[in-house]
């Protein structure tokens, strides 16, 4: 009979999960579990550098809402996927990384490519195994499954030694997990939730302040629900974008550091924070002392050290964003049968009269350059909204969010808490490895699509057609804004723009098309001739104006009282 | 304020590293840390005491740690603290029957007399630990080692009687 090795045991655990693809690069301690992977249904995405690796897999996450696979072998590989295991914990992104570790016999003695793999993923992740024995590997595979797809969404790391992969086992299927320190609530309590719905019969100002975790949760349907049954209007976080349709009378956009002027002021006069699977980050709440003061706040959330972290609410409630908001509208219902509907429509004028007077807008440059809300605006006309975006970290970011109209969850992908530039493309590679029917559209700034291009050359050697529309804006927009607003215009390490590189010969040398729009009246047809363009992946560099920027801003650590609306603010 | 809590965790490699590195990661500040197996197998028991931090927040952030499984705070008006302390006090014959009629007071038990030293065991509350060596720092500590401290809720009735 033929030896079964943990390698193999390993490959079969991922059948036994459902994987049906891994991002990954090869390496000496992982080698073992690249044999017996040529003989697996599962697709293995051969990435270029292994924080791309880690990074489709999260994109592959966030589009599908499966858990994503990285792996990568021990030492340098290890620590170049330290990056997206945090990007997941803080985004709580369902991972499983695996790496190769040297001989178990060997660690500790400084080894080749040797290094304390689990100590440093300690704080990038939800938890760690070193795995001991090629017996356990169905097991300790399973819980990391397990572990990674409940609760708080997030990244596990299981580090496997080369000696174990080699060594002989026999497979069993895993074992139901028994993990009594891992026992997730799922639902609220029913008194708690009684107190919730006396809350909001009695609000005047309310408002549905919704983070990523309902899109975690798959409740965008159960939200749309309470929102109209509730007539509460509806902020949705960075993190939350489709997770309500912006086209919704009750749809403020997003609240934060460059949310909506409505959104930002919404919560700053409500009396009731209705706060869903999200966490009271720096970025929605400016300086926290100074946030919603006038609120009561009633929070949901999976995870219990979230509730209290930054704000003590009136009704804590710990649950699952889905099965919570099910009790909610349950409870709702019966109330609304019972007593007269609150009358919302005082506050929902004063929100739709302050749409009104401050919507999201930006003007058209007088030098004829192009403005990059334009180019988000194109694409967003020129797809009619179907498409998942994806997007990296800077202005371009945010001006993707602002400017989108999102209709459906899991339409939008990028690094919210960790803010990690270079995010996109191999993001974007990942998603649609997972969705290979959708439209994927990187929206990426030439600062943060520098940090992993090599990643162009994975989307074409793995077919994988994606379309990257590039604003650049000649440097690190962002922090060239800060330098204009808070050093007093002066400039340090932010030009990027030395003429290099040429992104269409970098494109065509990478084995995509390549497209430039140089004037506002080229943008709408390089869009179309992107999206013409399906056997091979497209860069559409677009140069924009460099001294753009985002609006409305609240400063950071600043009350969102004093929310900037542009330029002319700033005296 | 100061908090003693007592931390049932999954005897597994690396859960003492988790605990002490999450505190240090969340900046709660560790002021003493025992940890010892329970009579359960698979089992340890931390006992770990905390300056000046929200507990809700360290109880929760130690409970998404999935190797623990069993957290409680213990109030030092309703449990049993302990702490192990030798020290090494300086004392020549003049000086000798001084300082351990000093000890005895305590309770301390003589461990090693040298010709310059007696070395006490003294384990008491930390309270009591506390006083002993304000005491016989007057005659001269050479050396001394403590233990982190342990502590147990107070029981049922029969077990309340205990000292404290």
């Amino acid at each position: 009979m033929e030896t079964f090795t943990g390698a193999q045991s390993l490959i079969r655990a991922l059948e036994f999960e459902g994987v049906d693809v891994v991002f990954g690069v090869p390496g000496g301690a992982i080698l073992p579990a690249y044999d017996p992977l040529l003989a697996s249904p599962i697709r293995h995405v051969l990435a270029r550098h292994e924080q791309g690796a880690g990074h489709m897999a999260e994109g592959y996450a966030h589009a599908t809402g499966r858990v994503g696979v990285v792996i990568a072998t021990s030492g340098p590989a290890a620590t170049n996927i330290m990056t997206p295991l945090q990007d997941a914990l803080m985004d709580s992104v369902p991972l499983v990384a695996i790496t190769g570790q040297v001989a178990s016999t060997s660690i500790g003695n400084d080894a080749f490519q040797e290094a304390s793999t689990t100590g440093m993923a300690m704080h990038c992740t939800k938890h760690t195994y070193l795995v001991t024995s090629a017996d356990e590997i169905p097991d300790v595979l399973h819980e990391a499954f397990h572990l990674a797809s409940t609760g708080r969404r997030g990244p596990v790391l299981v580090d496997i030694p080369k000696d174990i992969l080699v060594a002989e086992t026999e497979w069993h299927d895993p074992k139901p997990t028994d993990m009594p320190g891992y026992k997730p609530t799922s639902t609220g309590h029913p008194l708690q939730i009684r107190q919730a719905i006396d809350l909001l019969m009695s609000a005047e100002r309310p408002v549905l302040y919704v983070g990523g975790g309902v899109i975690a949760a798959e409740a965008h349907a159960e939200l749309l629900a309470f929102a109209e049954a509730s007539q509460v209007p509806v902020t949705t976080t960075l993190m939350a974008r489709g997770a309500f349709p912006d086209s919704h009378p009750l749809a403020m956009g997003m609240p934060g550091m460059h949310g909506t002027y409505t959104a930002v002021t919404a919560l700053q006069k409500s009396d009731l924070l209705v706060a869903l699977g999200t966490r009271f980050d720096d970025r929605v709440t400016g300086d926290p002392a100074t946030f919603a003061t006038g609120a009561k706040v009633i929070h949901v959330d999976v995870d219990p050290a979230e509730i209290g972290k930054v704000r003590t609410p009136d009704v804590p409630i710990v649950g699952d964003a889905k099965a919570v908001l099910n009790q909610l509208n349950v409870e709702l219902s019966k109330r609304l049968d019972n007593s007269p509907r609150p009358d919302r429509s005082p506050w929902l004028k004063t929100v739709a009269d302050w749409q009104d007077e401050h919507p999201l807008h930006y003007e058209q440059s007088e030098k004829g350059l192009i403005k990059a809300q334009f180019v988000v605006e194109q694409l967003l006309e020129a797809t009619g909204g179907k498409a998942i975006v994806v997007s990296g970290v800077g202005q371009h970011q945010m001006w993707a969010s602002q400017f989108w109209n999102f209709s459906k969850p899991r339409t939008w992908i990028n690094s919210g808490g960790l803010g990690t530039m270079g995010f996109a493309v191999p993001a974007a590679i990942g998603a649609k490895v997972g969705s290979p029917d959708e439209l994927v559209v990187a929206i990426d700034g030439d600062g943060s699509f520098q940090m992993t291009s090599q990643e162009l050359v994975t989307a074409s050697s793995e077919k994988v057609p994606v379309k990257v529309v590039l604003i650049n804006n000649g440097g690190h927009g962002m922090v060239r804004q800060w330098q204009t607003l808070f050093y007093g215009g002066r400039y340090s390490a932010v030009d990027l723009d030395s003429g290099f590189p040429d992104y269409s010969a970098l494109a065509e040398a990478t084995g995509w098309m390549g497209l430039l729009a140089e004037t506002p009246a080229e943008v709408g047809p390089a869009i179309q001739k992107m999206l013409g363009v399906n056997d091979r992946p497209v860069l559409l560099e677009v140069r924009t104006d460099p001294e753009e920027m985002v609006w409305p801003m609240v400063p950071a650590g600043g009350s969102c009282d004093n929310i900037l609306l542009g330029p002319e603010d700033l005296q | 304020m100061r908090h003693t809590l007592s931390v049932t965790v999954e005897d597994k490699p690396g859960v003492l590293a988790r605990v002490a590195s999450l505190c240090a990661r969340r900046g709660f500040n560790i002021r003493s840390l025992t940890v010892g197996p329970l009579h359960t197998p698979g089992l340890s028991k931390i006992t770990l005491v905390v300056d000046d931090v929200e507990v809700e927040q360290v109880t929760k952030q130690l409970h998404k740690l999935i190797n623990v499984l069993k957290i409680s705070e213990l109030d030092p008006d309703d449990s049993l603290e302990r702490e192990v302390l030798l020290v090494r006090v300086s004392a020549d014959a003049d000086a000798r029957r001084e300082v351990r009629d000093a000890a005895e007071v305590f309770g301390a038990t003589t461990l090693d007399v040298g010709a310059n030293s007696i070395t006490f065991e003294l384990c008491d509350h930390p309270s009591r630990v506390a006083d002993f060596l304000k005491l016989i720092d007057h005659y001269g500590v050479v050396d001394l080692v403590k233990s982190g401290r342990v502590a147990l809720a107070r029981g049922t009735k029969s077990n309340a009687l205990a000292k404290n």
